[in-house]
């Protein structure tokens, strides 16, 4: 073995390992990575791509402890999305910000061992030390299929680990081998197609030369780049050299002409080799009956073209209810908390400045911040529950179609549909979509769903804009499903003309496995809905708090002296300026500075537009939402411009609703997107093309309106 | 040797050969690497309630696949 550099050699590391956790989507990794690191991950983010770096700490049965790294699932290291590209660049150590991992942990479904060992088997040409975990053993036996893990582990020479990680059965053999001081390489061999075979060595000797990659990397990385072709390139991975890739070009030109088709050699060469393997290894002891599954049987009724959608519609509609309003339960309690909290603080400091920036700066701040924890929460409980149990895979199945007529596809469904409640967690809930573009553009529309921020000001327009109360409560109903309408028919018309122009991808493809349904392990999703709520506060929060102290800022200062009105205090505030310094912008849409003012406020969070309104028009906070509102209401009917005319026309109020419903006013959405797109061009974009579209719309309605005589 | 048929017209519950496969494109490659190879034996198991995407069963796992690449793949009937 004197082809083995040191450094993945075999011999004792100086310092404690650092392993790589690999494996196919669905064969219970996350499970595996949970039960091994409890609660010591730490999650952050690959620099320059949105791909989670997911690191947990492990501790040997000595107690020294190990590293583990959980790497984005992948059915092979030919890689087809950034998730993939990053597992594949740092097992093959190509990522200057993640050190080459020195052993390999890699989970296979032993129900489904041929595709699983596909993986396995690009793994082992690394030429690094792995261990084997054959997962979900117990569904195997049940199954009828008998894994000879010994003669495994005789023919491969690595340990192999038989386990069950969601009932915990092998986890501590696992922590034994994962402590062992030395563990061996694999013997594992096979033969490269003799099609291919000069190609390789070619390839192999320009990555050593040229890329100075050890020997057995450059071997694996050779054969990869026949599969490959180095498409799928992120952020943070080293190229290589300029030689490699002319010889790839060269070889693949050559093939053409051949017509040899290079990537069937070797996918076929690799399956040779596993179904040899599995020959012996595998035996059926196949007594079950071969009707069908229990996930067939249900799948009739899941995927059946009439019950599938009533399962569908009622999942989901308990699903948007429990963040719609059961979430409001939470919500209530924390405004009263913090309330309470506030009026506390508000004692133990002097009035003045500093208390006002403590009172309404900084604590209404974090308020702002934790009043979504509970959607979110919820949503991402949800989310988890429908992973675990298959039923996630089943809706993406069925909503597929539709989705796929303005170019997304089935998994952007629940990201949107949570955004008429809120687009925070709708937003974080694009990240299950794994094709980076959909994501994008899932991320780009979803604010134009009407959120339940909206609703408020919808309700006090409407009430504002139908002349009294004889109107039959249908019309009502009706300009508020038009509201609805119109925002989901804004995303739905921008995610089309964005797969179409400025995100253009070969259309998404829908190549997914619907795995086993399973019993939620709810362990799992428990934590995963902690993190989440976490990397919200830490990631998106902290923005949040930032921006809203801002915002207070602007409409408190400068201060003019204490005896005016509140409203004249606004309006000499900067945010009141600005509402003056918007008026040319917005006169041309029929909006003057006050409502400028309200446009401005709305930032902190759409329905503070009314409070705004509020004390322009200096109606009186009774405590009561309802009496309220009919106040404002009537404040609005009476507003007038200087030359006497009304203010808030039935034309004015609907423009109003129609600006609300497209333009992107809020800072914690802007936060959110920030931190899921990993830069602030996007938020900016969003931002951009959002408000640029409101505003546009608006002025055709009013100039059209106004011309019509309304 | 039988007549081949695209794997999208396979009726549901119908066994096939995976007979012909395109050499170009990510979606094919990845197919392939799942395990779907010439000789490779499947099964249509249903379609989506909107008669698009498919879903198959290929080496005792369910995968689905959208019509338009299922057009490009020709089955011999079992």
């Amino acid at each position: 073995m004197n082809t083995v550099p040191k450094h993945i050699s075999a011999a004792t590391p100086s310092r404690s390992p650092v392993y790589a956790l690999v494996g196919n989507p669905n064969c219970g990794k996350s499970t595996l990575f949970n039960a091994l690191t409890g609660l010591k991950q730490k999650v952050g983010n690959y620099p320059g791509v949105t791909v989670e770096r997911k690191i947990g700490t492990a501790y040997t049965q000595h107690g020294h402890p190990l590293t583990i790294i959980d790497l984005p699932g992948t059915y092979s290291l030919a890689a087809r999305s950034p998730d993939e590209a990053v597992t594949r660049d740092v097992l093959l150590g190509r990522r200057a910000d993640t050190a080459m991992p020195d052993r390999i942990v890699c989970v296979v479904d032993a129900t489904n061992l041929e595709r699983n060992l596909y993986l396995v088997h690009q793994i082992l040409d690394l030429g690094r030390p792995v261990i084997l975990v054959l997962n979900m053993m117990d569904v195997a036996e049940e199954l009828g299929l008998r894994i000879h893990t010994s003669r495994l582990e005789h023919i491969l020479g690595i340990p192999v680990i038989s386990c069950a990680a969601s009932s915990g059965r092998g986890v501590i053999e696992l922590k034994l081998a994962l402590s062992r001081l030395d563990l061996p390489l694999s013997r594992h061999a096979w033969d490269v197609p003799v099609a291919i075979a000069a190609a390789v060595s070619e390839l192999q000797a320009s990555l050593q030369d040229s890329d100075n990659k050890p020997p057995l990397i450059a071997r694996a990385e050779a054969l990869l780049l026949l599969t490959d072709s180095d498409r799928v390139r992120v952020a943070g991975s080293t190229p290589l050299s300029n030689r490699t890739h002319d010889i790839l070009a060269q070889w693949e030109k050559r093939w053409s002409a051949e017509s040899t088709d290079w990537a069937a050699e070797l996918v076929n060469a690799r399956y040779d080799s596993i179904g040899r393997l599995t020959a012996e290894i595998v035996s059926t002891e196949s007594t079950s009956p071969i009707g069908p599954s229990t996930s067939d049987r249900i799948d009739s009724w899941v995927t059946h073209p009439v019950w599938g959608w009533l399962i569908f519609g009622v999942i989901m509609g308990a699903m948007f209810l429990s963040i719609f309003t059961l979430a409001g339960i939470p919500m209530g309690w924390i405004e009263n908390l913090v309330g309470a909290l506030s009026g506390r603080v508000s004692g133990l400091i002097a009035p003045g400045d500093f208390h006002d920036l403590v009172i309404d700066g900084a604590i209404a701040g974090v308020e702002g911040v934790i009043i979504f924890l509970p959607q979110i929460m919820i949503l991402f409980l949800f989310i988890g529950l429908l992973e675990s149990t298959g039923y996630m895979a089943r809706a993406a199945f069925i909503m597929d179609r539709l989705m796929s007529k303005v170019g997304l596809n089935g998994r952007s469904f629940i990201p949107l549909l949570g955004s008429y409640a809120c687009a925070i967690p709708g937003i974080m809930a694009a990240r299950t979509i794994e094709q980076p573009k959909d994501r994008l553009v899932t991320i780009l529309v979803a604010p134009f769903m009407s959120c339940s921020a909206r609703l408020p000001v919808y309700l006090l327009l409407i009430a504002a804009l139908v002349p009294n109360e004889q109107v039959p409560v249908g019309l009502k109903i009706g300009i508020m499903l038009l509201m609805y309408a119109l925002g989901t028919f804004g995303a739905f018309g921008f995610a089309w003309f964005f797969k179409k122009t400025l995100l253009r991808s070969s259309p998404p493809l829908m190549i997914m496995e619907l795995p086993p349904y399973r019993l939620p392990r709810i362990r799992d999703v428990l934590q995963q809905m902690i993190e989440r709520a976490g990397i919200f506060v830490k990631r998106a929060g902290t923005i949040i708090l930032g921006l809203s102290i801002v915002l207070w800022f602007l409409a408190t200062y400068p201060k003019s002296s204490a005896d005016l009105p509140q409203q004249e205090q606004l309006a000499h505030s900067f945010a009141g300026q600005a509402g003056h310094a918007l008026e040319p912008v917005i006169a041309p849409l029929g909006f003057d500075w006050r409502i400028g003012i309200g446009l401005i406020n709305s930032f902190a969070a759409r329905e503070v537009f009314n409070s705004a309104m509020g004390v322009i028009f200096a109606v009186e906070d009774t405590g009561d939402e309802g009496t309220t509102r009919l106040h404002l209401r009537d404040a609005l009917r009476a507003a007038e411009r200087p030359d006497g005319t009304k203010l808030f026309t039935p034309l004015i109020c609907l423009n109003l609703m129609v600006f609300y419903v497209f333009a992107m006013q809020c800072i914690s959405t802007i936060a959110v997107v920030k931190r899921e797109t990993n830069s602030w061009k996007w938020p900016l974009f969003q931002l951009g093309y959002m408000t640029g579209f409101a505003w546009t719309l608006c002025l055709i309605v009013y100039q059209v309106g106004h011309a019509l005589g309304y | 040797m039988a007549e081949l048929v695209t794997l999208s017209s396979l009726a549901v519950g119908a066994s096939a050969v995976l007979r012909e496969f395109p050499k170009q494109g990510v979606a094919f490659l990845r197919l392939r690497e799942m395990g779907l190879l010439p000789g490779t034996t499947l099964t249509l198991v249903r379609t989506a309630p909107l008669g698009d995407p498919i879903e198959i069963k290929v080496r005792g796992y369910n995968l689905t696949l959208r019509k338009s690449e299922a057009d490009h793949i020709r089955v011999e009937l079992k």
